[in-house]
């Protein structure tokens, strides 16, 4: 073989006298490039819809210019004297900043910025900012005589913190910790370290959905899988019914169902179960949160099981049972490991789909059902705070990416089926 | 699954206690989107049975709520019969403004998502395609990353769609996509595109390449081969895609809520704020009409499904 293909009067030609083997390789080139140029229209279509946008949220997490670009001679004060205390100079430029922001308006943003590492110090910002065209040298002094507060270290600390164009501050309130005094972040104290038991709520939560999904989607597809394919199909449409059912809707259903004066509150104490006066707090909690979404994602358990479980051969259990094994050991050894690829197909998507959700927690969770989403919701549109939602969306997409990358390797994306 | 002669009492007992559970499960997913059918013919303003509809009394039941939804929003409810209604009957009726708008945005969406899901699928199932499981992997992503993030990032890149261009040194001046119905559509045309091209691929990969081949050398080029031998095969799966797009944009929320506004108000949109202000039976009698719309698709992506697999030569199981 090796002497043939080096002799040079061996090389094969196609019939215009170029060496096959190029020949092909430039056919299998433009074959590749074709190809890719069906994909070309979509992919840029999905780069200007979602590539860009997120990326977009990944840097407004980390960009923090509300400060910086609106107080320009104090951050160049901070660059300029990293660690030093505030001396003449700094009150000087920040005296001087406070009487252009006021003027261009921008007070408010800059104050609203500190504001969210220091809690009331944007009426700090404005009130001085009413009065900076009065201000008058020596500053320090002036600023002080005007209220005080501008003396405060973990002001300052705030201050440079925010002065700075790019920050990680964002994440680590994310992470529930805070700017002390000296500058250093801090964990916050107990009871506003909201995010972190957030998370772990969500994650928490999302746990136990996935396991009553397994626990109740494993029979049904086993069912499914077993029985004669007429009655089978009849049977999938009750499981492919709620599936195409809008969520608002299914959302609905169970508030009607689990409210207080509800259908089953209502039946529970008909059939004298409970009391009038124990109705069960069915909604508005984690219990409503976790029943509505266990209803929601099932069908999202049971399509991969049954796809894997209809292709497991009934002769198998057949034969372990003539080799005297129990019904039990025939279904823990032979059965069950066989399933093993569904469960982790459904598993994880239902894992996946559960931890970002938001429209059913926010309905039907109240207080304690919410999950992390619906914090990133509050903070896109009540508290406006958008950097910190922008930072909490980052980190709840990290964990979905780590898990959609765990589900292409366990299970290939390819393999994805709906209905 | 018939039990064998042989089984056992503890296994018969075992699995009649299987069968009622699995029937446990099955009431558990399909009656709590029954329940509120006839919840919502109820005459009186609860969502629970009362005691004349246990009785069927046919004084129990009512279509007030039904009417309710075109009475709803209109400036004069009683005016509803009267011709001057009917003329303006977008404006006055907002459960109907609703559903003009969840149409027109779905179709759109399907159109976008079809159109250009189908044409990405038919390169990404060749087998020469290069990167063809990063590619996926990314063209799959709209449907993994939970909604509120895309409806975030939107949100910050529709509110200056061309502050992007200031990377490559570009400062220009253009509108905004929020509160417009393309930015919406668009949107949903993403969040459309996985499902039409795990339809398509599906699809695709049980299409005989060697079809292509015979068209090929009988003397047919791309296009008519494209149009006359390889679209009637796969359209079953392009057809399934298509509905699934539209179903996702037609019940999609959390992105309408970002990025719309109340001129872009859909079907969704309306519902959530009528359940978070003030949930109204009038809410029930609006589900009811989506259940009886989902079962119509459920029932067309069946006989496609069957019929795809019938053009391919696979039996209908």
């Amino acid at each position: 073989m090796v002497e043939t293909s080096t002799a040079p009067e061996a090389v094969l030609r196609t019939h215009d006298g170029r060496p096959l083997k190029a020949a092909l390789a430039r056919a299998s080139r433009r074959a590749r490039v074709r190809a890719f140029m069906l994909v070309v229209p979509l992919l840029a279509f999905i780069l200007f819809t979602f590539v860009v946008p997120i990326g977009q949220m990944l840097f407004r997490s980390v960009n923090n210019p509300q400060f910086s670009s609106n107080m320009p001679e104090l951050s160049a004060w901070f660059s300029a004297n990293p660690k030093a205390t505030p001396d003449e100079a700094a009150y000087a430029a920040l005296a001087s900043d406070l009487v252009a922001a006021a003027k261009n308006r921008t007070i408010g943003a800059a104050g609203t910025r500190i504001n969210y590492d220091v809690a009331g110090t944007r009426s700090l910002f404005t009130a001085t900012g009413r009065m900076a065209a009065k201000l008058a040298p020596p500053w320090q002094a002036a600023l002080l005589a005007q209220n005080p507060g501008w003396g405060r270290d973990d002001l300052w600390a705030a201050m440079r913190a925010a002065s700075r164009p790019i920050t990680a501050s964002f994440y680590q309130a994310a992470a529930d910790r805070k700017l002390d005094a000296s500058g250093q972040f801090v964990r916050a104290d107990p009871e506003s370290r909201i995010y972190v038991t957030l998370f772990a709520r969500t994650f928490a939560i999302a746990a136990v959905i996935m396991g009553l999904c397994l626990v109740l989607g494993f029979p049904v597809a086993h069912l499914l899988a077993t029985l004669p394919m007429a009655k089978a199909n009849l049977l999938m449409i009750l499981v492919l019914l709620p599936f195409w059912t809008s969520l608002l809707v299914r959302t609905t259903a169970w508030m009607v169902l689990l409210q207080g004066q509800g259908v089953i509150n209502d039946l529970l104490v008909a059939l004298g179960i409970i009391g009038e006066d124990g109705r069960l707090a069915l909604i508005y909690n984690q219990t409503g949160t976790i029943i509505a979404m266990t209803h929601i994602l099932l069908p999202f358990m049971i399509l991969p099981l049954y796809s894997v479980m209809k292709t497991i051969p009934p002769s198998y259990a057949r034969a372990a049972r003539s080799l005297g094994a129990t019904s039990w050991t025939t279904f823990r050894r032979i059965y069950l490991p066989q399933t093993v690829p569904g469960i982790g197909a459904g598993g994880l998507l239902v894992f996946i789909l559960a931890v970002g959700y938001y429209i059913t927690p926010a309905l039907v969770g109240g207080a304690t059902g919410t999950l992390i989403s619906n914090q990133i919701a509050f903070h896109m549109e009540k508290s406006l705070n958008w950097s910190l939602a922008a930072a909490l969306a980052t980190m709840l997409l990290a964990a979905v990416l780590v898990l959609y990358w765990l589900y292409d390797r366990l299970i290939g994306i390819d393999n994805m089926k709906l209905g | 699954m018939a039990l064998p002669i042989y089984a056992s009492t503890l296994e018969r007992a075992w699995h009649w206690t299987y069968k009622v559970l699995c029937a446990a499960i099955f009431v558990f997913l399909i009656a709590p989107i029954l329940i509120v059918i006839p919840l919502s013919f109820n005459a009186e303003a609860y969502f629970t049975f009362t005691a004349k509809m246990l009785t069927l009394d046919p004084e129990g039941y009512s279509l007030r709520w039904y009417e309710n939804l075109l009475r709803f929003g209109v400036l004069v409810p009683d005016t509803v019969t009267s011709r001057e209604w009917w003329t303006d009957v977008w404006a006055n009726a907002t459960w109907l403004k609703a559903a003009k708008n969840s149409v027109i945005i779905g179709f759109f969406a399907t159109i976008f998502a079809t159109v250009l899901g189908t044409v990405a699928a038919l390169g990404l199932s060749r087998p020469e395609m290069p990167f063809r499981k990063l590619i996926m992997a990314v063209l799959i992503s709209p449907m993994i990353v939970p909604l509120i993030i895309t409806a975030t990032g939107l949100f910050f890149f529709y509110s200056s769609p061309c502050d992007v261009l200031s990377v490559v040194g570009l400062s220009l001046e253009c509108g905004r996509l929020t509160s417009t119905y393309i930015g919406v559509i668009l949107a949903h045309a993403t969040l459309g595109i996985p499902f039409v091209i795990i339809t398509v691929t599906a699809t695709l990969m049980g299409f005989d390449r060697g079809l292509l081949r015979a068209a090929a050398s009988l003397g047919a080029g791309p296009v008519t081969t494209f149009f006359k031998v390889q679209l009637p095969l796969i359209t079953p799966g392009v057809v399934s895609g298509a509905l699934f797009a539209f179903v996702t944009s037609f019940d999609e929320v959390v992105v309408v809520l970002f990025i719309g506004s109340n001129d872009q108000q859909t079907i969704p949109r309306q519902m959530w704020n009528g359940i978070r202000e003030q949930i109204s039976p009038s809410i029930l009698a609006v589900a009811t009409i989506l259940v009886i719309i989902s079962i119509a698709l459920l029932a067309s992506v069946e006989l496609l499904r069957r019929r795809s697999e019938r053009l391919r030569g696979l039996t209908p199981q």
